[in-house]
């Protein structure tokens, strides 16, 4: 079989694999979101908390809930990592430094998973399982508390009212991560994933030489990693690691579990808010932008434009020879696709134009099909912003999923547009501006010009892949890189509620043939035009002078 | 009363009636106005006024920094794009003043109306003094005579009179107005031609009609609507992000060693920002108000133009909307025994001295079904007209040896049954058969001398749809809009007529408490629900809904209650207003697609010119093959100025729109503004570098 063909049938089992899983989770995600009943330990919960599950909240409850929780969470994993040396199973490491602390705290509350450390070598296992781990949960179900506000916002009218932030965190862990995690990690298990509590082995090796062997909670960790759209790695190799991601079967499976949540998420949308057909355009959108940007990516890699190549018969440094190109190709698109940010091959190894590709892949605001939640609520400020230029050549105001989208609405959603693109550009400038940063870099010229753009286009969009070669761990790109992640998580997240609390107030329009139909093809054509072009735009200029400068 | 003065009015010899430029062509853009509206673009370049366009504003700054740039650093180049920054400027500017200069030519011919009027105020005493209409306040009591010019917006409350509403209407065949009823409205700057009213002033002066319209055609009341403020919004974002684009290119650029002139990355940043739609936006609003005027609609405001677009529901009276205003004999019924000739003629003979209508269509059907000419009371001896009265509610006519009386069934069944005759169950049947498809009947019978009276047969009248509402109502049907008729007729009729006239729903023996419940209940289910109205009772309802129409006929209240008042009276104009409203948001947003359409080209020209020369594989993005870096920027600054001018003619005069579902037209909007933006600045930019490259210190 060669490479292509066992590619193309890759890509046909995962498809079919999603697909089968569509309608399952979609409607059990639904339901859990909707339903009145609260499991028994659920109960214990808000209990012990305090709170009152049936309070429905305004969006600025609800986000003040959100924030809250998520800032708690950061000054808790800070403290984790700054007290490490005292707390168990630290494995002897020391505490982490301060900026470096704070980058990753925020990296895990943001669901970016940027690792300016490498894993093995920094944290023990109660940063890792404790800290990271839980985070990796909370971070994820947080994503999906906007994704599902959202939706209500859309759904209900004359109300206002989102629903109860501590009753949809719960209920996205217990019900919808927690179990989903367990299987997958027992899969994962089979399928050759280490996972143990030890501090590693030493062995010799046949050649004479000693080495340490690493062991831990890898399958657990790996499995959250994926279905949550996080990526922090056990190991600094991520899932390029053999204990992480032992062969094709478990790639396959990785990318299945890190698309999983994101996809099935269309259903929900469709359910919740009774048209199933808008679900079936929204995913549709995402799979067209998907299988684009995975043709053009594989296509790039599979050539072999410069006689480095040659050697090798196609672009594979830095990839696994057990994943090949099309394996390679498949993850890195569909983990800057979602938020993940987790890696089997170095982006930085990708052609120029590929590895381009990948930077533009997550400038879409990752969309296709996005984090868990932020994928959603992504593409549908995405459809707003659509609706609202096509929607005017209708003769209506415009009007997605029967709200009216007046001044407003544009607001949050051209401020939610905007904020993304501030941060990259506005920090990929200043880092390559002072001189600093710029020793940081490792390769001269435009690769280099890459390495920074795109750990801010990582940072920014809350993916956490790195462009290897950039020395990320100092204070200027700790910070700057902090910073991006936490404004480009919460700044859309305040507006994207407060755009839901905005629709629920809203009377639902009756759909008529006046109406433009977002449900349909067109529409979908439509909308994944304007992603691409709205991103094309927005950062033509630095690709041009980065992976295009380089690749033509 | 005290001896009447003669009127001084100087704008009574000069009687304002409005001349042809009060209807514009809707497309036709002379390109005189272009130059003559050149002074009040370049009034426009204060700073102050232009920061109200984001977009423009940006543009200003950025050429007033090349300016700067170029004095420092004189060249061609440096000189050439400088000036073309400062026309895209003075180009959007002029596209605004274009289209406020139509508008003023309006308000000329208003001004001419509202000259300074001397109003003959009626004391409390009873004398009348002279005093400047401007001195007029609410409730003043004013007397017009023949000839004078009615001082201020009022009720009549004494008289009747003929007035020649020309001035705002355009419209030259007098109007009634007298006290009482739904015609009791007069407004100022009118003239009165025959008689003497009595006028109650119900406007200070400067809030009169005339004054408002003056201030709404010429846009100085133009309030930003909120679809215009959102798209705003947005074109004010995607600059911001343009804008972070351009400025970080300058450190990429200083890092690439490829550092570029900041009069380049100002031409880069132009081109990119929507400049297009961002020049245009304000002159398509002013355009669209522009539109009502010339269909002699007022909006009040932009907010309601817009709100027709979005229109759910139109409820549409029946009479003098979907009807002819009266019913029309439709047929003739004999009875069994009676040929239907017979009827005819007896039914001709009782209506010859009914001058309603709906007497005049029985005369008109005799002599088009049966050839019976109308005969004149001379050539009949002895004949004696019977009016119709209320109480015997039956018409007719006394030819000596010969009675025939038409008129409701039961009337005329007792009046044969009085004088001896039988009534079949015939009659009945062809009586409740009429009914019951919604027309009237009327029965006609007669009475020879001597002999019983016998009915004779039943005419059938019937409402007339007009003709083409069934077509137009189908085109409302695909827009998406549902139309629900109006009527005070019992609900047996009303279905008949609604289901010929092809409308969607019908409201029967509507009261004005219905017709606003109707209202509030389709609002509640999210719709935006449109309707015409003159009366004063429907003044509330019209207030509820979102675009109330009042007839210019109407009364002060149903006028003050609407935010549109048709000049023309005419119901059926609720179509044409929704698709102006159309048409309208269709405008802005196949030229905001366009303008961020046309970005792909200007990258294509643009990045390639600044960067070619550090990376040499970035010249293979100059697919256009430009001539030279200079001239790649230069033409695409110049096209990105052109288009502007280009597109003014379709701003002012709106996307062509043709009635179809959303689905169809945004295919096709798309094909033209989506595709055609892409592909256009190609072709237009290459053909400008073609141009440019000749000029030396450029090409």
């Amino acid at each position: 079989m060669n490479d292509t063909l066992a590619g193309l049938l890759q890509v046909g089992a995962l498809i079919a694999a999603l697909a089968l899983c569509y309608r399952p989770l979609g409607s059990y995600m639904a339901h859990v979101f909707t339903t009145e009943r609260d499991l028994r330990v659920e109960r214990v919960i808000y209990r012990l908390v305090g709170v009152d599950p049936r309070a429905d909240q305004a969006w600025k409850t609800y986000a003040v809930a959100l924030l809250a929780f998520s800032f708690a969470g950061v000054v808790l994993l800070y403290a984790v990592q700054r007290l490490q040396s005292g707390l168990p199973w630290s494995l002897g490491f020391p505490e982490v430094a301060p900026d470096l602390a704070f980058n990753t705290a925020v990296s895990f509350v943001t669901n970016t998973n940027w690792q300016a450390y490498s894993g093995e070598a920094t944290m023990g296992h109660l940063a890792q399982m404790g800290g990271l781990a839980v985070q990796n949960f909370l971070s994820a179900a947080v994503g999906l508390c906007v994704a599902v506000a959202l939706i209500r916002g859309f759904a209900r009218s004359h109300t206002g009212r989102l629903g109860n932030f501590w009753v949809d965190l719960t209920r996205g862990v217990i019900r919808i991560l927690l179990p989903l995690a367990l299987v997958a990690a027992v899969v994962l298990i089979l399928l050759g994933v280490v996972q143990n509590l030890s501090g590693g082995v030493d062995v010799s090796t046949l050649s004479g030489g000693n080495q340490t062997l690493p062991g831990g909670p890898v399958a657990s960790q790996e499995a959250i990693k994926e279905l949550g759209t996080n990526g922090g790695g056990f190991f600094n190799a991520n899932a390029a690691h053999p204990f992480e991601n032992p062969g094709a079967v478990s790639n396959l499976f990785e990318i299945f579990l890190l698309l999983l949540i994101p996809v099935c998420l269309t259903r929900t949308l469709g359910e919740m808010v009774g048209d199933l057909r808008q679900g079936y355009a929204i995913l549709a959108t995402m799979t067209v932008i998907w299988v684009v940007m995975l043709a053009a990516v594989w296509a790039i890699e599979a050539a072999h434009p410069t006689a480095a190549y040659d050697l090798a018969g196609s672009a594979m440094e830095g990839k696994e020879t057990r994943f090949g190109v099309p394996g390679s190709s498949l993850y890195a698109v569909s983990t800057t696709g979602t938020s993940t940010g987790a890696v089997n091959s170095f982006h930085s190894s990708f052609s120029p134009v590929g590895g381009g590709l990948l930077m533009l892949n997550m400038g879409l605001g990752e969309v296709a099909p996005g984090g868990v939640g932020t994928g959603l609520y992504g593409i549908l400020v995405m459809a707003i912003l659509t609706v609202f230029i096509a929607g005017l050549m209708v003769g209506r105001t415009p009007e997605l999923l029967g709200k009216k989208l007046r001044a407003g609405e544009m607001k949050l959603v051209a401020l939610n547009i905007l904020t993304m693109p501030l941060l990259v550009l506005g920090f990929t400038g200043l880092a390559l501006a002072l001189s600093g940063p710029r020793e940081s870099i490792l390769n001269a010229g435009p690769h280099g010009l890459s390495e920074v753009l795109y750990a801010y286009m990582s940072g920014a969009n809350n993916n956490g892949s790195a462009f290897a070669g950039l020395s990320a761990n100092t204070p200027f790109f700790n910070i700057t890189l902090g910073v991006a992640m936490l404004a480009g998580r919460f700044i859309p997240i305040i507006l994207t509620l407060a755009l839901a609390g905005a629709l629920s107030k809203q009377a639902t329009v009756p759909r008529t043939s006046g109406t433009l139909p977002t449900n349909g093809p067109l529409f979908v054509g439509m909308l994944a035009t304007v992603v691409l072009i709205v991103a094309g735009l927005t950062f033509f200029p630095a690709l041009a002078l980065g992976p295009l400068a380089e690749g033509l | 009363m005290s001896t009447l003065t003669e009127p001084t009015t100087p704008a009574a010899d000069e009687s304002p009636v409005a001349d042809t430029s009060r209807r514009v062509g809707g497309g036709l853009l002379d390109p005189r106005t272009l130059v003559t509206s050149l002074p009040e673009a370049l009034r426009k370049l204060d700073p102050r006024v232009l920061v109200h366009t984001p977009v423009m504003f940006v543009v200003e700054v950025g050429a007033g920094l090349c300016t700067v740039l170029a004095i420092l650093d004189p060249s061609v180049f440096n000189w050439a794009i400088t000036v073309w920054l400062w026309l895209t400027v003075v180009f959007a500017n002029l596209a605004e003043a274009v289209a406020e200069g139509r508008g003023r030519a309006q308000a000329a011919t208003l001004r001419r109306a509202k000259t300074e009027t001397t109003a003959r105020r009626l004391l409390a005493s009873g004398q009348l003094e002279d005093v400047s209409a401007t001195a007029l306040r609410i409730g003043d009591h004013v007397v017009v005579e023949a000839g004078q010019i009615i001082p201020g917006d009022g009720d009549v409350i004494e008289g009747v009179a003929s007035v020649d509403e020309s001035a705002i209407t355009g419209e030259s065949a007098p109007v009634i107005r007298e006290s009482g009823g739904d015609r009791c409205s007069v407004t100022g700057g009118t003239k009165v031609l025959s008689d003497r009213i009595v006028v109650q002033v119900t406007t200070n002066p400067g809030e009169s009609f005339i004054d408002r319209m003056i201030a709404l055609v010429e846009g100085a009341s133009r309030q930003k609507t909120p679809n215009e403020i959102a798209l705003n919004i947005l074109l004010s974002s995607l600059t911001i992000i343009f804008l972070a684009a351009t400025v970080t290119l300058k450190p990429l650029a200083i890092y690439s060693g490829a550092d570029q002139d900041l009069l380049v990355l100002v031409a880069l940043l132009v081109c990119l920002i929507p400049t297009t739609i961002g020049a245009l936006l304000s002159a398509i609003g002013i355009a669209g108000m522009d539109r009502l005027v010339q269909h002699n609609v007022l909006a009040m405001s932009g907010r309601a133009v817009e709100a027709a677009g979005d229109v759910n529901t139109l409820l549409l009276d029946k009479t003098g909307t979907i009807t002819l205003g009266n019913r029309e004999a439709a047929e003739f019924l004999p009875v069994e025994t009676v040929a239907a000739a017979v009827l005819a003629d007896a039914a001709q003979l009782a209506s010859l001295a009914d001058e309603t209508p709906e007497g005049r269509s029985v005369v008109v059907l005799a002599k088009r079904s049966y050839g019976l000419r109308e005969r004149s009371e001379g050539e009949l001896p002895g004949l004696t007209f019977v009016p119709f009265s209320a109480q015997t509610r039956m018409s007719g006519v006394d030819l000596g040896e010969r009675e025939i009386r038409k008129g409701a069934a039961s009337a005329v069944t007792a009046w044969v049954r009085e004088r001896g005759g039988q009534t079949g169950e015939e009659v009945g049947t062809i009586v409740d058969a009429i009914a019951s498809s919604g027309g009237t009947p009327l029965v006609v019978a007669e009475q020879r001398h001597d002999e019983p009276a016998r009915v004779l047969g039943v005419i059938h009248l019937k409402d007339v749809v007009k003709e083409g509402m069934r077509e137009r109502f189908e085109e409302m049907r695909r827009m998406g809009i549902r139309t629900v008729m109006i009527t005070g007729d019992n609900p047996l009729t009303a279905r008949a007529i609604a289901e010929e006239a092809g409308v969607d729903d019908f409201l029967a023996e509507a009261t004005p408490e219905e017709k606003m419940a109707l209202i509030k209940r389709e609002q509640e289910g999210g719709r935006l629900v449109a309707m015409t109205g003159d009366g004063t009772n429907d003044a509330p309802a019209l207030a509820q809904a979102d675009v109330g129409v009042a007839m210019n006929t109407g009364t002060s209240s149903a006028k003050e209650a609407g935010n549109m008042v048709d000049l023309d009276s005419n119901p059926t104009k609720l179509i044409e207003i929704v698709e102006i409203g159309k048409q309208l948001l269709i405008t802005r947003g196949a030229l905001t697609t366009f303008s961020i359409a046309n970005d792909v080209a200007k990258y294509f020209a643009i990045i390639p010119a600044m960067f070619g020369g550090v990376y040499a594989g970035l010249d293979t993005l100059n697919v256009m093959r430009l001539d030279s870096p200079e001239s790649a920027i230069l033409s695409a600054v110049i096209f990105n100025a052109l288009v502007i001018v280009a597109l003014i003619p379709l701003a002012l005069r709106g996307v062509r729109y043709r009635p179809s579902s959303a689905a169809s037209m945004l295919r096709r909007n798309l094909a033209i503004y989506g595709l055609g933006g892409v592909v256009a600045p190609f072709i237009g930019i290459k053909a400008i570098d073609l141009l440019v490259s000749t000029i030396p210190g450029i090409g």
